[in-house]
């Protein structure tokens, strides 16, 4: 179970996340794009969902990543990732509640470059029972 | 003339086990889940299953297009209702539609519809763009 004291908290990234024309052209790739000026919509995900692993992880966070299904996703865009970047990300689990056994926790994760924030996004997870 | 309701024509993505492991690569979302059957079926899956994090991608490629590329996509969210099942040796189809909700301006807001074999497997799917 997740520790309730965790809530609320941010969590920032130790490392950075440089941004690599590579990895947006294997992204992209994959979805058939061919515009590769900016990343996809959806790549930040890359990230975030790495930094949501280790920080529920955490033995002081304690959830169970091993039955984790992923439940809802949202991005909002400020400005498209494009290759060059050098992210920081922070992550602050928003919400966290137990519904019908099941635990429900939805991390913000907030990648900036500098003082500019990119893109936020939320992960809404679901431990089962 | 883009109106409320009018409905953006649908489209076919298909989805194989040398996709999942492309997108296992680009992402770093290794979990067993996407592309080994014998653990699949260990935690109670039917098959393998596609990430639910790449019939987004599908998704939001089909709104990108739509709107003139992928910096146009301001917004964009989903739920994860079902997973797209994916047996060995075959291609899937995940169909991707959408209806505009909104319209103001250049900001035009979809509500997006996702299947595969027929099965709704995202939800609540929206998109906000900016349409060039």
């Amino acid at each position: 179970m997740l520790n309730p004291d965790s809530v609320g908290r941010t969590f920032h990234s130790a490392k950075s996340f440089p941004v690599t024309a590579s990895e947006i052209a294997a992204f992209a790739a994959v979805i058939g794009e061919e515009d590769l000026h900016v990343a996809p919509p959806t790549f930040s995900i890359r990230i975030s969902l790495e930094q949501s692993h280790d920080l529920l992880s955490d033995p002081q966070v304690g959830l169970d990543w091993s039955r984790v299904v992923h439940g809802d996703q949202k991005f909002e865009i400020y400005r498209p990732i494009v290759a060059g970047d050098v992210l920081a990300c922070s992550s602050t689990i928003e919400n966290y509640k137990v519904l019908a056994g099941n635990e429900v926790v939805t991390v913000r994760s907030d990648l900036r470059t500098g003082d500019q924030l990119a893109v936020s996004t939320w992960s809404t997870l679901v431990v089962r029972a | 003339m883009i109106s409320v309701g009018d409905e953006i024509a649908p489209r076919i993505f298909w989805i194989d086990r040398d996709l999942l492991k492309k997108y296992a690569d680009a992402s770093g979302d290794q979990n067993p889940i996407h592309q080994d059957e014998a653990f699949a079926k260990s935690v109670g899956l039917p098959d393998v299953i596609a990430h639910g994090m790449l019939t987004m991608a599908l998704a939001g490629k089909f709104v990108s297009d739509w709107a003139g590329g992928p910096a146009a996509v301001k917004e964009f969210s989903a739920r994860f209702v079902k997973p797209v099942i994916v047996p060995a040796g075959r291609k899937v189809d995940l169909t991707v539609g959408a209806t505009v909700a909104e319209v103001d301006g250049a900001n035009i807001r979809l509500n997006i519809t996702a299947t595969s074999e027929g099965v709704k497997v995202l939800g609540m799917t929206k998109a906000l763009v900016v349409k060039s």
